[in-house]
C-alpha cells in the first residue's frame, strides 16, 4: 500500500465513514453526544501509516445532529511493487468532514461532505442517505447515493504533474431485520461506478526484457476508463444469554474488471459489568486477479489494458484482532454521561498467488515470472478515547 | 412497470393507514383493563385504587433513553396536579430488577413505580411503542394514549390531564 | 487475459431490483404481519453490545486498511436494531 493507493479509495472509504455515521443510530433516537480522539498505526509490507482523527458529534436540536471529522494520515516507506523502482515516500494527508443528520418520525436524512487533500492527489466527496423504520420498528431501510471528484496527480521529485481526474457514483441499499428477541440480521448491497483516470500512477507492469541486466523492464500501467462493482453483505448478530454478542458475515463482491472477491468475518463481544468490553474478531478474504492484471507480460504493449498492481492480484489475506474498551468514567462526571478508552490490535496476513517478490528476488538466482510468491504481515493498532456528553 | 409499482404502494400506503386508525379507536373510549403489580417500595398496587382520579399510566424502561428523558417532566407533572386528584403511576418493564433500583438510586422520583416484568400489564394495554402513557379518567375509561416521547411532549399531556380534571 | 472488461449481465442497475424487493416487501408486510418482537421486549436489542457499530472512526478506519489493500470494496453498512423507542 503506497500514498496513491491509500488515497485511492480514501474518498469511498470516507463515504463509507459517512454512511457508517447513519448506521450508528438506533431507531429514531439520535444517540449521545460524542468527541472522540483516534490514534491509529498500520506497519506491515515495508510501510508505516499513522493517523489522528478527532470527531465531534452534537445535536443541535431534539431533530437535529451535525458532526464534524478531521483526519490526518501520514505515509512512510511504499510498498513493494513501488519500492522496486522508487525511493521511500514521504506524504500527509488531510481529510476533512461534516455531516448533518435530521430526523423527523420515523426517517433520519444525513448529507455529508468530505475532502480530502494530499499534494498529489484531490478528492470531494458528497453523499446523502435516508434511513427509514418501518413495522413496528423491526425493519429498517437505508437507501444511500454518493458521488466523488478525484484529481489525480504524481509527484516527481516536487514537481506535481496532474494526470486526470476520476469521477465515482454509488448507490447503497440496506435492510436490516430483527428477526427475534436476541436476534437481528442485515442485508446491504452496494454498487459503485467509476470513470476516468482509475490507475496508480506510481505503479507499473513489467514485461520480459533481455535487454535489461534484471531480464525484464517496467513501463506505466494502463487501466481502462470504468470500472463498476456490486457488493453484496448479509450479516447477523445474536445475543448470548449470559450477555454478549456474536455476530457472523459474508461479503460477496464482484466488478467489471473480473474481480470476485469473498470475505467471511466472526466476531465476538464479550462485555464484564458496565465498565469492560473485550471483542475478538477473524475475518477471511480471498480473491482473484483482474483481468488485465499480470505479474509479467512478455513484452510492452502486450495488451489494451496491464496491470501489476498488488490490489489486483489473486491472494487472501487472515485477520485476528482484538479490541478492548475500559469505560473509565462508566456514570460520567460532570457535564460527560460516559467516557471510555479502547485499544484494538490486529494482525493481518496476506498472501499472494500470483504477485511475486521482485524486490528481494530475481536474477541469477530466479529467472523472471519464477521468483517467490510474495507475503507480508502487518499489524494495524488503534488507540481510541470517546467522550460522551 | 412503474404504474405497476406504484399501484401497489398505493394499495399498501391506504392499508397501512386504515390498520392504523383501527389500532387508535380500539384502545381509547373503552375502560382501563384492570392489573395489580408489586411496587418497587415494596406492596401490592392495583389500579382500581386511584378509581376516581385522573391517573396517567407511564409504560417505561431503563433502557430507553426517550424515557429517562421524560422521568423528570413527568415527576414535576404529578408534584403538580396531585392536589386537584391526578395520580402518575410508573409501570418498568424491565426484566430484571437491579437495573431499576439502581436508576432511581441515582435519579428517584416521588410517583408510585410498579413492576411488570413478565409483560403482562404492557400486553393488556397494547403498548406499541416505547415509552407509552395512557391518561385514563374518573370513571376508569381510557381517554387517549401517546406513544413515545419527544422535548415538548409533556404540554400535551398536562393539557389533556386539565382537561380531564375539570371533568 | 482480456484486453476488454467484461460487462455484468446485470448492469440495468442492480438498484431498481432492489427498489421493486423494498416495494413488495413493504407491500407483502402492510396488511398481515404484526411486530412479533414487542416495543417492551427490545432489552437485549437496546444494550450497546447489540449495536452493528459502536465507534463510527474506528469501523471506517478498518474499512479504509482493508480497502486500500483488497480489491473488494463496499456494502459494510448496517443500521437499525437498537431500543426502537419514539
Amino acid at each position: 500500500m503506497d500514498a496513491a493507493a491509500l488515497r485511492r479509495s480514501v474518498s469511498r472509504v470516507a463515504v463509507l465513514a459517512a454512511l457508517l455515521l447513519v448506521r450508528a443510530t438506533s431507531a429514531d433516537v439520535l444517540p449521545d453526544d460524542r468527541a472522540d480522539l483516534f490514534y491509529s498505526k498500520y506497519s506491515g509490507g515495508g510501510m508505516d501509516i499513522t493517523g489522528e482523527s478527532f470527531l465531534v458529534r452534537k445535536k443541535i436540536t431534539e431533530n437535529l445532529v451535525v458532526e464534524a471529522n478531521y483526519f490526518v494520515d501520514k505515509v512512510s516507506g511504499a510498498s513493494i511493487d513501488v519500492l522496486s523502482q522508487a525511493s521511500q515516500i514521504k506524504d500527509t494527508r488531510k481529510q476533512k468532514s461534516g455531516t448533518v443528520e435530521y430526523v423527523h418520525d420515523k426517517t433520519t436524512y444525513s448529507l455529508s461532505y468530505i475532502n480530502s487533500v494530499e499534494n498529489d492527489y484531490k478528492s470531494n466527496t458528497t453523499s446523502f442517505s435516508l434511513k427509514q423504520d418501518m413495522f413496528g420498528d423491526l425493519t429498517t431501510l437505508t437507501l444511500g447515493y454518493t458521488h466523488t471528484d478525484d484529481g489525480v496527480g504524481e509527484n516527481n521529485g516536487g514537481v506535481i504533474a496532474w494526470l486526470g481526474h476520476a469521477q465515482s457514483i454509488g448507490y447503497d441499499v440496506g435492510v436490516s431485520q430483527i428477526l427475534t428477541k436476541n436476534l437481528i440480521a442485515g442485508v446491504n448491497v452496494n454498487v459503485i461506478t467509476d470513470n476516468g483516470y482509475l490507475a496508480n500512477p506510481y505503479r507499473s507492469y513489467r514485461y520480459l526484457d533481455s535487454s535489461n541486466a534484471k531480464g525484464y523492464s517496467l513501463a506505466s500501467q494502463i487501466y481502462p476508463d470504468t470500472r463498476t462493482s456490486t457488493a453484496v453483505q448479509t450479516e447477523a448478530k445474536y445475543y448470548l444469554p449470559y450477555r454478549a454478542a456474536i455476530t457472523g458475515s459474508y461479503r460477496y463482491f464482484t466488478d467489471t474488471w473480473g474481480i470476485v472477491g469473498n470475505t467471511y468475518e466472526l466476531d465476538y463481544t464479550h462485555p464484564i459489568a458496565n465498565i469492560w468490553i473485550l471483542e475478538g474478531r477473524v475475518r477471511f478474504y480471498k480473491q482473484n486477479s483482474a483481468n488485465f492484471y499480470s505479474d509479467l507480460y512478455n513484452f510492452a504493449g502486450q495488451y489494451n489494458f496491464m496491470a501489476r498492481d498488488q490490489n489486483l492480484a489473486a491472494g487472501d489475506n487472515t485477520t485476528i484482532g482484538a479490541k478492548v474498551t475500559y469505560a473509565f468514567l462508566p456514570d460520567g462526571w460532570k457535564m460527560f454521561k460516559r467516557a471510555t478508552a479502547t485499544f484494538d490490535v490486529s494482525r493481518i496476513e496476506y498472501k499472494y498467488t500470483d504477485f511475486r517478490n521482485i524486490k528481494y528476488y530475481g536474477l541469477p538466482q530466479y529467472q523472471p515470472g519464477h521468483e517467490p510468491l510474495y507475503s507480508f504481515n502487518a499489524t494495524v493498532y488503534q488507540i481510541y478515547m470517546s467522550m460522551f456528553f | 412497470m412503474h404504474s405497476f409499482t406504484a399501484k401497489i404502494f398505493r394499495r399498501c400506503a391506504l392499508t397501512a393507514i386504515v390498520i392504523a386508525s383501527a389500532a387508535f379507536a380500539a384502545d381509547t373510549g373503552g375502560p382501563a383493563p384492570a392489573f395489580t403489580l408489586t411496587a418497587l417500595s415494596g406492596g401490592q398496587t392495583a389500579l382500581s385504587q386511584y378509581k376516581g382520579q385522573v391517573v396517567l399510566v407511564n409504560f417505561w424502561a431503563t433502557w430507553c433513553g426517550p424515557c429517562q428523558q421524560e422521568m423528570p417532566l413527568l415527576d414535576q407533572m404529578y408534584k403538580k396536579y396531585k392536589p386537584a386528584g391526578f395520580t402518575l403511576i410508573g409501570v418498568n418493564v424491565d426484566k430484571e430488577e437491579p437495573a431499576v433500583k439502581e436508576l432511581l438510586a441515582r435519579k428517584p422520583v416521588s410517583f408510585p413505580v410498579l413492576l411488570d416484568p413478565a409483560n403482562q400489564v404492557s400486553k393488556a394495554y397494547h403498548v406499541d411503542e416505547m415509552p407509552s402513557s395512557v391518561i385514563i379518567d374518573r370513571k376508569g375509561d381510557i381517554r387517549y394514549i401517546h406513544r413515545g416521547y419527544r422535548p415538548g411532549d409533556e404540554n400535551d399531556y398536562q393539557d389533556r390531564i386539565r382537561q380531564l380534571i375539570r371533568e | 487475459m482480456e484486453t476488454l472488461p467484461r460487462t455484468p449481465l446485470c448492469l440495468v442497475p442492480p438498484l431498481r431490483c432492489a427498489w421493486l424487493a423494498g416495494a413488495l416487501l413493504l407491500c407483502a408486510g402492510c396488511s398481515n404481519i404484526q411486530p412479533w418482537v414487542k416495543p417492551y421486549e427490545r432489552d437485549r436489542l437496546a444494550d450497546p453490545i447489540m449495536a452493528w457499530e459502536r465507534d463510527s472512526v474506528s469501523a471506517a478506519y478498518v474499512d479504509h486498511v482493508r480497502e486500500v489493500r483488497e480489491g473488494a470494496r463496499g456494502a459494510t453498512g448496517g443500521a437499525g436494531g437498537g431500543c426502537g423507542c419514539n
